[in-house]
């Protein structure tokens, strides 16, 4: 018999504690599921890039998926990000539905998502400040922004006005790094954050990762250098020929 | 309320429009690509088609309208690959998918920097065929309309094909196999038109203009309606 129903109206991580006079008998963590994926497959050119793949990641949550080259890692992050839909299967992320042909559902879902794929999607022949404007005025960031982001990730000035083309790859990852922080995304999905960079950027790196789930996004990274990111991950997925193999907290 | 809603959607689109296509113009201004490569290639068809045909100027001024469109042609697939490379370098186009921008805005913003480039080479090839071909223009407007109206129909055909091929391994050699057929009509239309304007043969050059305005919008309208499948899929 249900007596009373509560649905509270809390941030995703409160935790409530059910009082009888005043003594504690339960405590409550207010989780909502950000990706919820059952029996995913994607296929790419009739390959099983996915084949099934069951995932639940709650706001806030700092996922490692670790697995071998071709595991499915990077598939499974653009299909977090609705750039690729699924074949079958169910799949929700920050409440859309993914594996529907509706585009603008997917559009919309896109706006709120971070991605760092192994390309760092900026325009080679823009400078580091152009591409990081344009990222902006396309999301309705204001520009004056921009600055701060590529502080935040530590790039010199004297780079700032360099053609993105002419950058090394660890500069390359960082500026683009500092356009996903400018969106501040409620998703971030990070494909190898840490590499070609040195020591110093790869804690700049992680000191972002932290301060996004913090501020209440989650962050999913995938990667195979298990070890450096396994410190900073809540629960750590292992991905295995296109299925979660293991999920552990 | 619904009304003021579409009305602010409209407006996004087209201020997202303009970001890309200043985008596309700021890069191609910057690579020098149209002046220095796209320009002098333009030159050189015409140049050949002058050697092709003996250089015998009677002959060049009758055939003056079908080689300029014939150029235009090949200028737009150039254009075009050009376009559709920047997006794919590095998977740059994902930058604005994420941003939010409506594929439809993306569509019309690249169309509309490919079209920029066009005519700023058809403005120079007009040059080039009064001087190397000896062509007179008798009627400046019509030109001016025709060159606008087929312009807008090569540049939104070659970008809907362009981001059609993009995921395709040799779209280099896909793009003129699908685009030059698919533009066959902006070819015939804007030749006839021209015929008119340079008083080559006697038609109704305006006439033919509904012609190309119709394929220009059918081309638009096609591609806003599925850009953004053709982005997904590529």
């Amino acid at each position: 018999m249900t007596l009373l129903k509560v649905r509270p109206r809390v941030e995703p991580g409160v935790e409530l504690e059910l009082r009888v006079g005043r003594s504690p008998v339960s405590t409550y963590r207010h989780r909502v599921a950000v990706i919820r994926l059952r029996g995913v497959i994607v296929l790419l050119e009739r390959f099983p890039a996915l084949a099934g793949v069951d995932l639940h990641v709650d706001a806030g949550e700092i996922i490692l998926v670790r697995g071998p080259n071709g595991a499915g890692k990077s598939t499974l992050l653009g299909c977090c990000a609705g750039l690729r839909r699924p074949h079958s299967g169910t799949a929700t992320v920050l409440g859309c539905d993914i594996t529907s042909d509706r585009t603008p559902g997917r559009a919309e879902l896109r706006r709120r998502v971070g991605l760092l794929g192994h390309d760092t999607a900026l325009y080679d022949d823009l400078t580091v400040t152009e591409n990081l404007e344009l990222g902006a005025r396309a999301a309705r960031v204001p520009r004056r922004e921009a600055p701060g982001a590529l502080d935040r990730l530590a790039l010199p000035s004297r780079l700032r006005t360099v053609p993105v083309g002419r950058l090394s790859a660890g500069q390359r990852r960082r500026t683009a790094l500092a356009a996903i922080a400018l969106r501040r995304p409620e998703l971030w999905l990070l494909d190898e954050p840490h590499g070609g960079l040195d020591r110093p950027s790869r804690r700049i790196v992680d000191e972002l990762i932290v301060e996004a789930a913090t501020s209440g996004a989650t962050v999913v990274v995938a990667s195979h250098e298990s070890g450096h990111v396994a410190g900073l991950a809540t629960r750590t997925v292992t991905m295995t020929a296109g299925m979660v193999t293991d999920d552990a907290a | 309320m619904k009304r003021d809603r579409g009305r602010a959607l409209g407006r996004d689109m087209w201020r997202d429009a303009g970001l890309v296509a200043g985008k596309d113009l700021r890069i191609e201004w910057r690579s020098r690509a149209t002046l220095g490569q796209i320009v002098p290639f333009a030159g050189l068809v015409l140049v050949l088609f002058g050697f092709a045909l003996d250089a015998n100027r009677p002959t060049l001024r009758l055939a003056t309208s079908g080689l300029f469109w014939v150029t235009a042609l090949f200028v737009t697939v150039v254009a075009v690959q050009r376009s559709s490379a920047t997006e794919t370098s590095d998977s740059a186009r994902r930058m604005l998918l994420l941003a939010g921008i409506d594929p439809g805005a993306i569509f019309v913003g690249k169309a509309a920097a490919v079209a920029v480039q066009l005519l700023v080479v058809e403005l120079v090839m007009l040059v080039g065929v009064v001087v190397l071909y000896g062509a007179d223009i008798e009627s400046i407007p019509l030109v001016a309309a025709t060159c606008l109206v087929a312009t807008a129909g090569l540049a939104a055909t070659g970008s809907l094909l362009g981001a059609l091929v993009a995921g395709v391994r040799a779209r280099e050699t896909i793009l003129p196999i699908l685009l030059l057929p698919v533009a066959a009509p902006v070819l015939i239309g804007a030749t006839r038109s021209f015929d008119d304007a340079l008083g080559s043969v006697a038609v109704n050059g305006w006439a033919w203009l509904g012609l190309l305005g119709g394929f220009a919008v059918l081309n638009a309208v096609v591609g806003v309606g599925t850009y953004a499948t053709l982005l997904e899929e590529a």
